[in-house]
């Protein structure tokens, strides 16, 4: 088990380098740069000013330094865009608000999904099931970006119970909407997901087994239904709790929190290489983290899998 | 009185194509410590009237008639008064011990739970008995053994933890529903073997539900062919070994392949298996059966007894024609 943990980490390294190595040099090869705007800068100032930054040189070397700053120093560099702050400043701005409302709406969407898809499974083809499904078809069709202004319109607008937006050190009335939009269509997949394994495993011999045992239907559930449905569930919600806790640009614009995918979003638009990097890079290691934390999670389900 | 009596047992399952009678009018009973053969091939409804009688039949099956144990009726009783009857009287081990023992569940855990639910003793007492039950069907090394998962066992050693599973209450019933199709020929000889030891030492009674003529002849007192969902032939396994008078179990016996037959053809019974689907009319091997007259396809055969050692058999052609 250790040894895999360590072999993984092993793998983990050359993977993000390669990721860096690509998004650096696909990021230079889009045209235009930090530093280009409507009215062009007179050509001796910007070489002046790419000079600065570095960004007059080849692209191995201005990817060699900025990769032997953030290894020795842990330093993202600066912005290329807000002269004022660096970019752990901006991440250490963002990334905890997108890890708070992310982090919830992880919660909710497993506590809510899980248990919608077992009761489906459980009551399969009654009205329960259907109104479960047909729950997790519409939270599943409705985008985000549909789902965020209705709850406005409703909530904040019709009913007057929850600001329109804003963060406030991360309040529970600022924090609800956010959490729902978010969260919904992850809830749904995973309903859906939860029941179609479960009423797989409802079908397969070792629960006729179980029954024949004259087991209660609540130790049968507990013992020997949910783990195995679990399975594929896990596998999906290592991915799923990357995209929830880096955060939704869709959330960011339309309740205004200010997490990092506002940042990242902007920064793509304004060819601020600094902070695109910076972002990649945490969103990145977090993916093959979690991904790997699936896995162990896995093993130590099934165990049929040892490492 | 005998263990267990079934009479007009009708079996019937909803599919979105119609209803298929998968069961018609099945009567047979077993006495203490007995072992009744069923026999049929696939699609004859011989687990499904055993899944009727536990109530482990699929959501969509329905069952009639009466099916007693011990004087008491049992079919259609709710879960929870079927699950005092489950594992403590009467167990069942299944076809294919690859996928009947929980792949994410220890042994221990599996066995222990039997006994923790049904007798309310400890984990530590029910580990004990568990590790002397698997002592018992002669799985070396139990003590150890019992804390590992299923897919650490050989399908063999797999079928004998199953066994030994259903074992522990001590049931007066073991329906063992194909319990060596799934396994290889010396294994197979091995698990009969010690189900028959298991059965004298116990002193249950066994239901076998098998396909294998080979596995019935040595090691069943009765037994019961089906066919179509209806019993066909019923009676003392030597007897009809020795004189089956059903066109089908004639057809069975002489499908068995012989060790001193030279022909390199097998032989097989002409024809497809009944469409369940239709409800039945006349007797449901008539198609296939070479003796068959008008009659047959229009009314139902009863069974009647052909000689006074309860052997009967639902057939209107005469025993002197066919014999």
């Amino acid at each position: 088990m250790i040894n895999y943990i360590i072999k993984r980490i092993g793998i983990a390294i050359p993977t993000l380098l390669i990721l860096i190595a690509v998004s650096f040099y696909l990021m230079h090869a889009a045209p235009g740069g930090p530093f280009t705007s409507e009215r062009p800068l007179p050509p001796q100032v910007l070489a002046n000013i790419e000079a600065k930054y570095g960004l007059d040189q080849p692209i191995w070397r201005q990817m060699i330094n900025y990769l032997w700053g953030v290894i020795t120093q842990f330093d993202f560099g600066p912005s290329y865009k807000y002269h004022d702050r660096t970019v752990n400043e901006i991440i250490g701005h963002g990334f905890p608000i997108t890890l708070k409302y992310g982090f919830w709406s992880f919660i909710v969407a497993v506590g809510v999904g899980i248990p919608l898809g077992a009761i489906a499974a459980i009551r399969k083809n009654t009205w329960i099931d259907y109104l479960a499904v047909g729950i997790s078809i519409g939270a599943q069709v409705l985008p985000n970006f549909v789902m965020a202004p209705l709850l406005i319109i409703v909530f904040t607008l019709w009913l007057d119970w929850l600001p329109g937006g804003g963060w406030n050190g991360g309040a529970w009335q600022y924090l609800i909407m956010p959490i729902i939009a978010l969260s919904t269509s992850y809830m749904a997949s995973i309903a859906r997901i939860t029941r179609s394994s479960m009423l797989e495993v409802l079908n397969t011999n070792y629960i006729r087994t179980a029954k024949s045992k004259g087991l209660p239907t609540k130790v049968i559930f507990f013992r020997h239904v949910l783990k195995p449905s679990l399975l594929p569930v896990i596998s999906y919600l290592g991915p799923a709790f990357v995209g929830l806790i880096t955060g939704s640009v869709i959330i960011d614009i339309y309740f205004s929190t200010g997490g990092m995918g506002y940042f990242f979003v902007n920064a793509a638009f304004n060819r601020d290489y600094s902070v695109m990097m910076g972002i990649t890079i945490v969103v990145g290691s977090l993916t093959i983290l979690f991904s790997l934390i699936a896995d162990l999670l896995y093993a130590w389900i099934d165990p049929k899998i040892r490492y | 009185m005998s263990l267990l009596e079934v009479n007009n047992l009708k079996v019937e399952f909803e599919t979105a194509d119609g209803i298929v009678n998968a069961v018609n009018n099945v009567n047979f009973s077993i006495d203490e410590g007995k072992i009744l053969a069923i026999v049929g091939e696939s699609g004859s409804g011989k687990s499904q009237t055993v899944f009727a009688m536990t109530g482990l039949l699929d959501h969509n099956g329905s069952a009639t008639g009466s099916v007693k144990f011990e004087g008491e009726e049992i079919l259609n009783l709710s879960n929870q008064k079927l699950n005092q009857i489950r594992a403590e009287k009467i167990a069942m081990i299944f076809q294919d011990p690859m996928t009947s023992l929980n792949p994410y569940v220890r042994v221990s855990e599996q066995m222990t739970e039997v006994l923790v639910h049904h007798q309310g003793i400890s984990k530590s007492d029910a580990l004990k008995q568990s590790i002397s039950m698997l002592d018992a069907v002669r799985i070396p090394d139990a003590s150890n053994r019992v804390r590992m998962y299923p897919h650490e066992f050989s399908g063999g050693m797999r079928q004998r933890v199953m066994i030994a599973m259903s074992l522990l209450c001590r049931p007066k019933l073991l329906i063992a529903d194909e319990p060596t199709t799934a396994l290889d020929v010396t294994v197979q000889a091995q698990i009969m073997q010690l189900l028959s030891d298991l059965q004298k030492e116990f002193g249950m009674s066994i239901i076998l539900i098998t396909h294998d003529l080979g596995v019935v002849a040595g090691n069943s007192d009765d037994m019961l062919v089906m066919y179509g969902g209806e019993i066909m032939e019923i009676g003392k396994t030597e007897n009809i070994y020795s004189a089956s008078t059903h066109p089908y179990t004639q057809g069975l016996m002489t499908a068995v392949p012989r060790l001193d037959d030279s022909e390199e053809r097998l032989i097989t019974i002409p024809g497809n298996p009944p469409n369940m689907m239709k409800a039945p009319v006349g007797c449901p091997f008539s198609p296939r059966c070479k003796f068959s007259i008008d009659t047959c396809s229009k009314v139902s055969p009863v069974l009647i007894n052909v000689s006074k050692n309860n052997h009967l058999r639902a057939c209107h052609v005469a025993t002197e024609e066919i014999l």
